[in-house]
């Protein structure tokens, strides 16, 4: 089994990226399963959302304690949620933001996980430019399949397109897409700095 | 056809399959996706012929199905803890009266302290008015048991609740297999009631009854409701053969055949408690679980026989009776020819307090050992609650309980300086 | 005004008067085709002004709708005395379910109804004043604001009579109910409370709404009858006196129910859409003490000593109706 915990604030789509994750692995005829750790409706307060995907039926309800992988669609999390609890040992990291690890302050953190495992994408700068708005969620995703190789791109779009239509959907598909090859890019960067 | 969608959508979906002729609804969490969807159905036409009616309150939302079943309409609402409430008065009078409801409670805690997460409350509070109460362990069994629900509810004239836990089950996203509408004609007849108001057939429903004969409607009532206790296997088989899955049934055993603990519990925690038992089962530890799925009429005869074996019960359980203990682990004593202190309560998950394999692990570790008390409640804060009772010791005006907590618990400001 | 009120001189209260007139200017009452909707044998007192009011408001609307009619009833005096176990008085289909829920209830039969095709199938609901105005004012409102295609008749008692004379929102100011009891300085049923159902109902732009009283048969079946002609949301309010809780003699039930018109105390009229369309003028103006002294829930306004201060107040809300309404005939 796999899981991924999501971290925002409400409005940024965080349940939405859970549900979309989930079709995603669904296409691939995977099981999984997305949920989000509940409140009221409140626009900017912080928003936890899980996926687990397996190839057997999901029979676990308990939030994700021990994530395989950890999504931060909001970096001013850092400082407020314990964001990376639990995080297994050679998981992984995909933070949106246009900084580094050291900027943010995580680069000693960062250094105990494998360095492919941790990337950044600025994924709300990627989604302004190609949706016009800042909804990080879908583009995190392609980074996310980037990062982790466990789905696809074109799952992530056909996923993007069950849930938007039209513009909207293709904006999206767009921001998955540059994110994904920005995610890419920054891991051969790190192999070839390793080669060398 | 299978689909990843959420089981609000996924429920919705089975209900429209299952030709509801009124649907009438009042929000409350975490139900209204279910509404909504259906109301979206019957806006663009793809459910019809349906009424979809807002109503001013879940009061009026029961009303209204029992005016529509009493004038022979199928007919359908779903409502949640404060709502289900609400509704009460209402509630008793449609099984009083036979009508074939089907409602989906969304089960949440019930306030105070107002509370829209997940727990038993809701639905136990009404435990006893005559509904037909099924439990669903997964979005798939929802789906599947609301299409049960509409054939129960005609063939034994009462009304059937279906119960899924609000949030967990009904705000998840997960692979689901929807049938056809061709699969669901097959397997529910057309709504063919025993009572009707109708013009051409003029009766009286509703009828004052005094004590000469109040008895005998009652004991009727039980005995009707004791019948899907004879209806509900078969049918389970029946839903095998038409859908390909096991869905339904009165209850689902997991690995109880040689346990000397066995496990109960109904709805969603089941699929946490199964990981818990393989994980316990991998090191030796002989356990299994019992899933209740109908809980109402309580499946007595069938309980027993699968709980015959063990040497101790640990009913895991969403519901509290405040000044009693355990809901479901009262019934299940019923049930249990042991000794009655074999059997233990364990109250977990109130107000939508997650439930652990880790923590599971240690109860059932403990019942195993013989040091599990008789009744438990999971992973309580007693830090917490020996200050609250502390500062009730100390002072009179110790000031509302849940922000006392609250405070404490570092959620509140406690102070503007 | 949906009917014409016809001046019977020299007849008294006790005239139908129906050989007077020609056969289709009849009272369903008269005629053999009436369908005895509330049949006899059932249990109402002696008198009883809502049994009265019941048979001719459904059997009017049964004339009305080719007998194509459901009814749904709030628990009370109606209810309970039409339906004593095993017996049934009503030869309709008729449902009982809870105390506040009933136009919900019709709502949902109306549903029915409508998704079956059966448009020419009418529902009524009907329930006393506590039913309606007090722990059934939700679901009224929540019929209304939908337009349901319902009629919803009030039988006005002026409280909880089957529980054993109560106060309800409908209780009119100073009267003695068993919870506003006749003592202290302001005995009675204090003023300055209640609600004005028909009022209400206007407000919320129903397209029929109309009050009247078992005084006058014709212009309560013309009133049904009228009503049925319009689809959605209707409210008929309908006097009718109650000789237990009132504490009149019963067989005054009529004439207590005329004198209340006649006095202005209640305004007999119709409006459609919340705008009044017409109303039933008071032909000879009586005081209001001609209406109170009869009624022994008024009797601590006559003795021990006379509280005229309270009498004139009521007669001064008797008058804001007449002027209100314009109640009096124009000269």
């Amino acid at each position: 089994m796999f899981q991924i915990r999501i971290h925002g604030r409400g409005g940024q789509g965080v349940v939405t990226a859970a549900e979309m994750l989930s079709v995603a692995a669904f296409i691939e005829g995977h099981h999984a399963q997305a949920f989000p750790s509940f409140g009221s409706e409140r626009t900017g307060a912080p928003v936890v959302a899980y996926c687990r995907i397996d190839d057997r039926e999901i029979r676990l309800r308990e939030p994700i304690l021990e994530p395989d992988a950890i999504i931060i669609q909001d970096p001013t999390l850092l400082n407020q949620v314990d964001v990376f609890g639990g995080l297994r040992r050679e998981g992984f990291v995909l933070i949106n933001t246009s900084r580094t690890f050291e900027a943010l302050g995580l680069g000693e953190f960062a250094a105990q996980f494998p360095p492919r495992h941790v990337c950044t994408v600025p994924a709300t700068e990627i989604a302004l430019k190609l949706i016009g708005r800042p909804l990080p969620n879908a583009a995190l995703l392609g980074g996310f399949a980037a990062a982790t190789g466990r789905i696809t791109l074109e799952s992530v779009s056909a996923a993007i397109r069950e849930k938007f239509s039209g513009r909207v959907a293709e904006g999206n598909v767009a921001a998955a897409a540059e994110s994904f090859a920005h995610v890419r890019r920054e891991k051969e960067e790190l192999d070839h700095a390793q080669a060398d | 056809m299978l689909k990843q969608i959420e089981g609000s959508r996924a429920v919705a979906e089975a209900v429209a399959l299952c030709r509801p002729e009124v649907i009438c609804a009042y929000p409350i969490s975490p139900q209204t996706h279910i509404v909504e969807a259906l109301g979206e159905l019957v806006k663009g036409g793809e459910l019809s012929p349906c009424e979809f009616i807002n109503v001013e309150s879940e009061f009026a939302a029961m009303s209204v199905a029992i005016g529509a079943a009493a004038a022979g309409a199928r007919s359908y609402t779903a409502t949640a803890s404060q709502g289900l409430l609400f509704m009460a008065e209402a509630v008793y009078n449609a099984a009083g009266l036979g009508l074939p409801i089907v409602m989906t409670v969304a089960n949440r805690a019930i306030g105070a302290p107002i509370n829209i997460w997940n727990d038993h409350t809701d639905v136990m509070s009404q435990r006893d008015c005559g509904w037909i109460l099924l439990f669903a362990e997964t979005n798939q069994e929802a789906l599947d048991l609301h299409i049960e629900a509409f054939r129960l509810a005609q063939a034994l004239s009462l009304p059937v609740m279906v119960c899924m836990d609000g949030f967990i089950l009904t705000h998840a996203y997960e692979r689901v297999d929807m049938p056809s509408q061709e699969q669901v004609d097959a397997f529910l007849p057309p709504f063919d009631p025993r009572q009707v108001l109708d013009p051409e057939r003029p009766v009286s429903m509703g009828a004052m009854v005094g004590p000469e004969a109040f008895m005998e409607v009652r004991y009727l009532e039980h005995v009707r409701q004791m019948r899907a206790l004879e209806l509900i296997p078969g049918w389970a088989e029946q839903f095998r053969d038409a859908f390909g899955r096991d869905s339904g049934g009165l209850m689902h055993a997991y690995r109880t055949e040689d346990a000397e603990t066995i496990v109960v519990a109904l709805g969603s925690v089941l699929g946490t408690i199964k990981d818990t038992v393989d994980e316990m089962r991998a090191k030796g530890d002989r356990i299994g679980v019992l899933g209740i799925t109908c809980f109402r009429p309580w499946p007595a005869n069938a309980v027993r026989d699968a709980l015959a074996g063990a040497k101790r019960i640990v009913v895991v359980e969403k519901s509290i009776a405040v000044g009693l203990g355990g809901i479901v682990s009262a019934n299940v004593r019923t049930s249990f020819a042991g000794h009655a202190d074999t059997v233990h309560t364990v109250v977990a998950g109130l107000g939508g307090r997650a439930i652990t394999r880790q923590s599971l692990a240690g109860v059932f570790a403990s019942a195993a050992a013989g040091t599990l008390p008789p009744l438990t409640f999971l992973d309580l804060d007693h830090g917490l609650v020996e200050r609250a009772l502390a500062r009730e010791r100390e002072t009179r005006h110790s000031g509302p309980v849940a922000e006392g907590l609250l405070r404490d618990v570092g959620l509140v400001a406690a102070k503007i300086s | 005004m949906s009917f014409q009120p016809i001046k019977f001189y020299q007849t008294g209260t006790f005239t139908v008067g129906n050989r007077l007139l020609p056969d289709n200017e009849r009272s369903v009452q008269s005629t053999l085709r009436r369908t005895n909707s509330l049949n006899s044998g059932h249990r109402a007192c002696q008198g009883c002004g809502e049994a009265l009011g019941a048979r001719y408001a459904i059997d009017a609307a049964m004339e009305a709708t080719a007998g194509q009619l459901i009814a749904a009833n709030a628990t009370g005096c109606l209810e309970v005395f039409s339906t004593p176990y095993p017996e049934t008085s009503w030869q309709i289909p008729w449902i009982h379910s809870l105390f506040g829920n009933t136009a919900a209830v019709a709502t949902g039969i109306a549903a029915a109804m409508r998704v079956k095709g059966r448009a020419e199938v009418r529902v009524v609901a009907q329930g006393g004043d506590g039913g309606t105005t007090d722990i059934g004012f939700g679901c009224l409102s929540g019929m209304f604001e939908r337009n349901d295609d319902v009629l919803y008749i009030c039988y006005d008692n002026g409280g909880y009579m089957n529980t054993g004379v109560q106060r309800s929102s409908a209780t009119p100011p100073a009267a003695r109910t068993a919870t506003t009891a006749a003592l202290g300085p302001t005995p009675g049923n204090p003023f300055g409370q209640g609600k004005d159902l028909p009022a209400i109902a206007m407000a919320h732009n129903i397209p029929y709404v109309a009050t009247a009283t078992v005084s006058e048969l014709r212009d309560l079946e013309a009133k049904v009858r009228r009503a049925m002609e319009f689809r959605g949301a209707r409210y008929l309010h309908i006097l009718v006196p109650c000789p237990l809780g009132w504490g009149h003699d019963s067989s005054l039930t009529i004439r207590m129910a005329r004198l209340a018109h006649e006095s202005g105390i209640f305004p007999v009229f119709e409006a459609e859409n919340g705008e009044v369309t017409g109303v039933s003028r008071i032909r000879r103006q009586v005081r209001v003490e001609e209406y109170l002294k009869p009624q022994k829930r008024y009797a601590h306004l006559f003795s021990p000593r006379p509280r005229e201060d309270v009498i004139r107040r009521i007669q001064e809300s008797a008058d804001r109706n007449i002027r209100k309404y314009r109640l009096l005939e124009e000269s």
